[in-house]
């Protein structure tokens, strides 16, 4: 059995700290009553702010116990700010790849869009970010659900076409080629003649914020054999870690 | 044979950008340094320009190589800048006489209040298509002429050169080419904008000896060569950054317009060849001259305060912990539920020009959550915009059809739902977020023949995103009553002493 990580218990002890405490409190304050070093305490409370664990107030420079910490159980990522901070890799995508691309997370069971850029081809379209999406059936939802704890939670698995994965031991077998593979597709899984390819956006510690994918015709996101295109799958998967660089996740 | 791309330099007032562009107009690599602001006294604002042209330098070869190029497969440089910061240097030694004086600077708020009591001062504004305010180089180098000793008399003995960033950068690019262009040259109030040169009744006006002043060029065609930072390549453009976003959203016809949305916000609409005489309390200016064509002139429409009220919500009331929030707080209600903010933190800009104005908060009730207040704050930007493009169509008589938008506000889709609702017009986003060194790229790129025409350039940009208008026509007139009303309220705080 592997032995405890010392950091994450004095982490531990930190928060206790905190909560206990009767308001905000100092480092000195923070370290003297964990009898740790204030490198080491400081170190300590800089991850935690990271990560929204703990904040700190302006002005004073003290420490208290961080919003995050309320909304364990929720994403902790605002939908809005994940947006925001994906925008900039999310059109050179489009660009790249000649087809549209939309971000997507989970909401309750479902893949809700929180970003949408038109294929590059000035014809009509129409933004559908706020849309809720079917988490088995397309290839945003499927890099989703690969990646959640509990894997395959999706309530029921309707069949949208012919080619709609339906049974349970078949998605979680698809949902295992997705962590094999880093990247996810649906290929006439959704709608016939339409083909998606999706890859993981990670936030600090490898955690899966989101998904971010191209979608298009059939014929121009797969080759004859129906697989999709090496270069469409790079494409995707570079700017997944763009924006996964730029939330603070590490390199991989 | 090898690729050639096109090189933009983006000098902007708290940083410098070089961003290499390829055929299709896409971004390729980008490199950026910071500059430091100077603040010597309240209101004074300075930067060493110096320490702007060393970062070019820098930032040159960085570009370059990020890129995986060499400056032979560079087919032009473009110049971006920040519009009205002046700079004096010594014709012999290129040294700045001292730092430039930025384009937020106030310092000379008392000198504009003389010049305008002055006779001819309303002969000047109609020259230039400005307002006499503190805003524009031309008061800021009567200053420095005022305020260093001798500068007068070395100036007039042609010792001693001044210009914006554009013709710094160009002067040391090409190792003493003193020119400036048609944009850059229609915001220092010297200029007469029918006949795109220095006006010598405005010159005489501010008391400006002519020989300190650069050659007036058109922003496209071919200054020079560089001899530093991109040697053998062309300079092929030089505009003002809102002129260059102008271009790069590729507003070349007239009715075409284009905000960009940060800190403030700037509104460009194409007027065509003839510049149209601004009644409504906006500027005009020149969009940008191809050489051998006429000038195309264009209305703008600044908002001093939009991005910076978000900024102001998130870090003095705390009410969010980061500026993407705002959507998600205004989306917890389904109105503003009567409340309005109008955030006239300093007076209000354009179309009213009151000073003496400050922001009000007004429909309170007990009902109003944080919600309704993120949801003001929004649409405070929204009719705002309205304001803008509403004196833009008395102003010029063209009416909107859709206006693009670009800059960091876009990735805000309530917000750009409520600017389309409130202007009952299509809001469209490009496929290319930076829009202002993308124009100063095409315009450098159409000058040594990169691009063919202004038609290629077309066939470059593409919808990344859309919002159509949804608001009912009678609760957008309701709503624009009640904003109205709200400004009102803001009008006459300050009083005078």
């Amino acid at each position: 059995m592997p032995g405890t990580v010392q950091s994450i218990e004095r982490a531990a002890a930190i928060l206790r700290t905190l909560a206990g405490g009767p308001g905000r409190l100092g480092l000195s304050e923070i370290a003297r009553s964990l009898d740790l070093a204030k490198g080491t305490t400081h170190g300590i409370l800089r991850t935690l702010q990271r990560v929204g664990f703990v904040e700190q107030d302006r002005v004073s420079g003290h420490y208290q116990l961080g919003g995050a910490l309320l909304h364990l159980g929720t994403s902790y990522l605002d939908i809005n700010e994940l947006r925001s901070r994906s925008i900039n890799w999310a059109d050179p995508l489009a660009a790249r790849s000649g087809e549209a691309v939309r971000i997507g997370t989970v909401l309750e069971g479902r893949v809700l869009v929180v970003h949408h850029v038109f294929r590059p081809d000035d014809t009509f379209q129409t933004l559908d970010v706020g849309s809720l999406l079917p988490l088995h059936a397309t290839a945003l939802g499927k890099v989703l659900l690969a990646y959640r704890a509990g894997g395959a939670t999706a309530a029921q698995l309707d069949a949208y076409t012919r080619k709609t994965v339906i049974s349970k031991r078949e998605l979680s077998t698809a949902l295992d080629q997705v962590r094999e593979a880093g990247w996810g597709a649906d290929v006439e899984e959704l709608t016939l003649g339409q083909a998606a390819v999706a890859a993981p956006i990670r936030g600090y510690g490898g955690l899966v914020v989101g998904a971010i994918g191209v979608s298009g015709p059939v014929e121009r996101i797969c080759d004859s054999r129906y697989r999709p295109r090496q270069h469409l799958v790079t494409c995707v998967r570079d700017a997944a870690r763009a924006v996964s660089r730029d939330l603070g996740a590490a390199r991989q | 044979m090898t690729e050639s791309y096109v090189v933009a330099i983006d000098q902007g007032t708290t940083s410098t950008r070089c961003i290499v562009f390829d055929r299709r107009g896409q971004l390729v690599s980008l490199a950026q340094q910071e500059h430091k602001q100077y603040f010597p006294k309240p209101g004074w604002v300075e930067h060493d320009a110096m320490e702007i042209w060393r970062n070019v330098e820098r930032l040159a070869p960085r570009a370059l190589q990020r890129a995986g190029i060499t400056s032979d497969q560079v087919a032009a440089v473009g110049i971006a800048n920040q519009r009205e910061t002046t700079v004096v240097w010594d014709r012999r030694t290129g040294r700045p006489l001292d730092h430039a004086i930025v384009w937020q600077d106030t310092r000379t708020d008392a000198l504009v209040h003389e010049l305008a009591a002055l006779p001819g001062a309303q002969a000047v504004t109609d020259r230039c298509g400005l307002p006499l305010a503190t805003y524009f180089s031309g008061p800021r180098l009567r200053w420095m002429l005022d305020h260093t000793p001798g500068l007068r008399e070395r100036a007039e003995r042609g010792e001693v050169l001044c210009g914006t960033m554009e013709t710094w950068l160009i002067w040391n690019l090409t190792g003493g080419l003193h020119v400036t262009d048609v944009t850059n040259a229609s915001r220092t109030m010297l200029m007469d904008v029918r006949a795109l040169d220095w006006s010598p009744e405005s010159l005489a006006f501010f008391g400006i000896p002519r020989d300190m002043l650069p050659e007036v060029r058109p922003s496209v065609g071919v200054f020079g060569t560089a001899v530093a930072a991109f040697p053998g390549v062309r300079i092929g453009a030089a505009l003002g950054d809102q002129q260059a976003a102008l271009f790069g959203q590729t507003c070349f016809t007239p009715g075409e317009a284009k905000c960009t949305y940060g800190t403030g916000s700037f509104l460009l609409l194409n007027t065509g060849t003839e510049p149209v005489r601004p009644e409504n309390g906006l500027l005009s200016t020149v969009a940008y001259q191809i050489a051998g064509a006429p000038a195309t002139y264009a209305l703008e429409g600044s908002i001093a305060i939009t991005g910076s009220l978000v900024q102001w919500f998130r870090d003095q009331l705390e009410l969010i912990s980061s500026a993407p929030e705002i959507e998600t707080l205004a989306r917890t209600v389904a109105d503003n539920g009567g409340c309005y903010i109008v955030p006239a933190f300093s007076g209000l800009y354009a179309p009213h020009w009151r000073s003496e104005a400050r922001g009000v908060i007004v429909g309170l009730t007990s009902y109003i959550t944080k919600g309704h207040l993120a949801r003001a704050v929004l649409e405070a930007t929204a009719w705002q915009t309205r304001e803008v493009v509403d004196a833009m169509a008395r102003d010029s008589g063209l009416a909107l059809k859709t206006l693009k938008v670009d800059g960091g506000m876009t990735a805000d889709n309530l917000l750009m739902q409520i600017i389309a609702d409130v202007l009952d017009v299509p809001l469209v986003r490009p496929l290319a977020v930076e829009t202002v060194s993308l124009g100063a790229a095409y315009a450098a790129g159409l000058a040594v023949g990169y691009w063919p025409d202004l038609d290629g350039l077309r066939s470059n940009w593409h919808i990344a995103g859309q919002w159509m208008p949804a608001m009912r026509p009678e609760i957008r007139e309701t709503e624009y009553a009640h904003w109205r009303r709200a400004v009102e309220r803001t009008f006459d705080w300050i009083q005078p002493a």
